[in-house]
């Protein structure tokens, strides 16, 4: 048990560090540190155009993707050395959280499942971050329940045509292909009529509306598709396996998304250590310590329990439903934690705009943040069934419309 | 980076869960629980045949001398199967005082007997209410001699000698107490059985008059050494609990699938999978804190305070939870004497306050981080 780099790993670190410090955009250091909760915002530039260059930057020099195989557009590095990119990345990785769903979920969904060629043309673009990916899995009838989707693919000569609508998709309004999950029997149970595509989201009858979010950002969408047409080469897997497919994009899902959720912990205890109370320095109240101590031990708990599946990944054991564990944990975390932070600010929490509020107004961004993370990538109930269900071995939820045709099924909870 | 127990260590760990499988049945463990032998002698001597009870003692007195990562996969072990001997107060408390501090004449009496299994050791802090402090230490040392009354002492009873925290000065610092070591076999010494939340593990009432006690360590380092020994413990006894966790949780998942209510495996019922799964995630954070408190153990980094703390911090939470969620996933049965689930119940509840309650251990967690952070 040792947490020192092997000779290898430390030149690795030397070298990704030197790198780092020549090339990163440094004028956003700064503000990319003070924001690194709620929401990434730059004041006098276009986020996306900043984290496209620095994407492009680090394909250029062999920094991307680090764990994919080089001729995808990767570095082919293990699991440890992508760690110890993300710890010499600092601040500058969460301009990533732009391609989290390209990088984390279509991108190994496509390495697993499409044509080589596909792999080769469409895979090294999306590595250097001038093409931008989306996940158009869930819809206004299937979200937990993503197998009850509604949104139909039929065969017409060598394409298919697209009709129906996603909802909750993030960033499709600046993504240029996406990964989408459609009806292709309904005929059939649920889990059997699904097949999955990509597809180029410019393509004709594709229309994005943007949603404005309960925190008042706009980051996802609704998206309809009216006879879009899709050659059937951009199939991925086989006609009616789509469930199956989407299992690899969900289980890269957890994962991408679980390593990436903060906690708010150390903002948190930051903020105790200089804050003073009515009677007292915060750090120095038992009932602030103790909260404190609670979710110390909670946000330390997830650090190293992603190390030991760090480590199991590098012996070459495959990522498994235990991942769930850090979404469940950070989400509703993040949630407790931004309102005890507002409690401490008493009365002025109320105010959120960065410029006024306390701490730049962190704790109110999480605040209003946090019930989207509770739900996306699987609700915190669902987590709980994966874990119940896959590393416990209880019995599945019972499913009543499991061996019914899809379109016997009711739509409706109340007449 | 590998954080992660070696090949070698897992099977030590197959070997320890075998052996205990075998000599240390939940029957066996009710021989002690209903107060017919104040511990089992028999898997005593087992363990050290086994050579469990000195594995992190150097073989220059009569260790295994493997080290502390090898005890913290033993101490795992000892939890699941909630072994009723005085494995934490020996090995954890009274051999870790000796090797921090003791002179190589006290090391040589005691801790080949330790490690034989002829020797049963504890510590001696507690005096009452309250939690580890210097304030708190009022027993006197003078003159060679100890005077006072100590309460509670784990396995105070069956102990063949003590590290007794005393007071040997006035000055209001840490620096007035000091470590004593003292025979409880010899004049001087009354000991009292106390009646306590988890019998599988005695308590005692030791009062002291006129005790011959030697020192351990240097006059005044009392109270460093036994931040120190204790730091050491929390980690150790964290693994403990990880042990008791996993075990309650298995078996709460075991139950759950073997229940018909309403038709229906009660494992199939939601809210009973979304509190197994709620077990899993506290035993789970519990385990990688506690893995990074045996890292820092074995090491002996300058980060073990903070990771002592937050091991048992995250232990403790876990163990009890997971014990006390057994029993309502058991419903009724889960309340019955007949069942084991109390057994976990009562270790778990146990162990939150030997080493002193989590208030003080959040107390420390929130010091140490600071320092860390201010440094
Ligand atoms: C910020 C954000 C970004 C998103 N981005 C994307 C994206 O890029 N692409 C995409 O495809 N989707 C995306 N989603 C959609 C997301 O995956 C779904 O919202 C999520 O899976 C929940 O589905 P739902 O909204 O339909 O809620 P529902 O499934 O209707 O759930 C409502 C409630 O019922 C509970 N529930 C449902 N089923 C069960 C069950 N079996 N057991 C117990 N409780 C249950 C849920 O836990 C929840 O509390 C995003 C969502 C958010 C909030």
């Amino acid at each position: 048990m040792n947490f020192d780099d092997t000779p290898q790993e430390a030149e690795f670190r030397a070298t990704a560090r030197t790198w780092i410090g020549a090339n990163a955009p440094k004028q956003y250091e700064e503000e990319l540190r003070k924001s690194s909760l709620g929401r990434t915002v730059l004041k006098n530039a276009d986020i996306l155009e900043v984290a496209k260059a620095w994407q492009k930057k680090k394909a250029d020099a062999g920094w991307a993707c680090l764990h994919w195989p080089k001729e995808y557009g990767g570095r082919g590095s293990s699991p440890i050395e992508r760690v110890i990119w993300q710890q010499e990345e600092g601040p500058f990785g969460q301009l990533s959280r732009m391609f989290i769903i390209g990088h984390g979920m279509c991108g190994p969904t496509m390495m697993a499942f499409a044509r080589e060629e596909h792999k080769r043309t469409y895979l090294p673009p999306l590595a250097s971050g001038e093409k931008v990916w989306c996940q158009l899995f869930s819809e206004p009838a299937g979200g937990s329940d993503v197998a009850g989707l509604r949104t139909r693919a039929e065969k017409d000569g060598d394409d298919w045509v697209i009709n129906g609508q996603k909802i909750w998709t993030s960033g499709a309004h600046y993504s240029d292909y996406g990964i989408l999950l459609t009806r292709t029997d309904p005929t059939v149970p649920k889990h059997k009529g699904l097949t999955m595509f990509f597809l180029d989201m410019k393509s004709p009858g594709v229309e994005v509306r943007p949603i404005k979010q309960a925190s008042g950002a706009s980051d996802f969408n609704e998206v309809y598709f009216t006879n879009v047409r899709i050659p059937d080469h951009q199939r991925l897997g086989e006609v009616g396996d789509g469930w199956n497919v989407s299992l690899t994009t969900l289980m890269n899902e957890r994962s991408a998304i679980g390593a990436a959720v903060s906690t708010g912990f150390p903002e948190l205890f930051e903020y105790c250590s200089s804050l003073m109370l009515d009677d007292g320095p915060a750090i120095e109240d038992r009932a602030v310590r103790s909260k404190l101590a609670n979710w110390a031990v909670k946000a330390s708990g997830l650090k190293y329990t992603s190390m030991r599946a760090i480590s199991a990944l590098s012996k070459g054991e495959r990522p498994g439903p235990e991942n769930s564990i850090g979404k469940l944990v950070a989400g509703s975390m993040i949630q407790d934690v931004a309102t005890y932070g507002l409690d401490l600010q008493g009365a002025s929490g109320v105010v959120s705009g960065p410029e006024d509020a306390e701490l730049a107004g962190r704790f109110q961004a999480m605040l209003l943040r946090a019930p989207g993370t509770r739900v996306e990538g699987g609700t915190d109930e669902i987590m709980r069934n994966i874990i119940a269900e896959r590393v416990l071995g209880l019995p599945g939820d019972i499913r009543v419309d499991k061996d019914v045709p899809f379109n016997k099924i009711p739509t409706k909870g109340r007449g | 980076m590998n954080f992660d127990f070696s090949d070698d260590q897992k099977q030590l760990r197959d070997q320890a869960r075998k052996f205990l499988a075998e000599k240390c049945s939940p029957k066996a463990v009710r021989v002690v629980l209903d107060g017919k032998a104040p511990y089992d002698k028999e898997l005593w001597k087992g363990l050290a045949e086994m050579g469990f009870l000195g594995v992190a003692i150097p073989e220059e007195f009569g260790g295994a001398g493997a080290g502390h990562l090898e005890l913290c996969v033993i101490s795992e072990e000892m939890g699941r199967a909630n072994a009723p001997v005085p494995f934490s107060s020996t090995v954890y408390l009274a051999a870790e005082a000796l090797l921090i501090a003791g002179s190589d004449a006290q090391k040589k009496k005691w801790l080949p007997a330790i490690a034989s299994g002829d020797a049963i050791g504890t510590l001696a802090l507690f005096e009452g209410k309250g939690n580890p402090s210097p304030k708190n230490v009022k027993l006197t040392a003078a003159n060679g001699v100890l005077n006072g009354v100590k309460k509670p002492v784990a396995d105070g009873a069956i102990a063949d000698f003590a590290v007794v925290a005393a007071r040997n000065g006035s000055s209001g610092r840490d620096s007035d107490i000091s470590l004593f070591l003292v025979d409880l076999k010899a004049g001087g010494i009354e000991v009292k059985s106390l009646t306590n939340l988890d019998p599988t593990r005695g308590q005692a009432e030791i009062t002291f008059k006129d005790a011959k006690a030697e020192p351990l360590g240097a006059a005044g380092d009392g109270w460093s050494i036994l931040t120190q020994v204790l730091d050491r413990a929390a980690v150790l006894c964290a693994f403990e609990q990880v042990g008791g966790s996993d075990r309650a949780l298995e078996m709460g998942r075991d139950y759950a699938l073997d229940r018909i209510a309403f038709g229906r495996q009660i494992g199939s019922f939601q809210a009973v999978k979304h509190m197994l799964a709620d077990m899993y995630v506290s035993a789970t954070l519990a385990r990688s804190n506690s893995y990074y408190g045996a890292w820092a153990l074995s090491t002996n980094a300058a980060e073990l305070p903070e990771a002592a703390a937050a091991a048992r911090i995250s232990a403790t939470q876990a163990f009890q939870h997971c014990a006390k969620n057994n029993i309502q996933v058991h419903g009724g049965m889960g309340f019955t004497w007949e069942f084991d689930c109390h057994m976990y119940y009562r270790r778990a509840n146990a162990m939150a306050l030997g080493l002193g309650s989590l208030s003080y251990w959040e107390d420390q967690l929130i010091d140490r981080m600071r320092k860390k952070n201010a440094a």
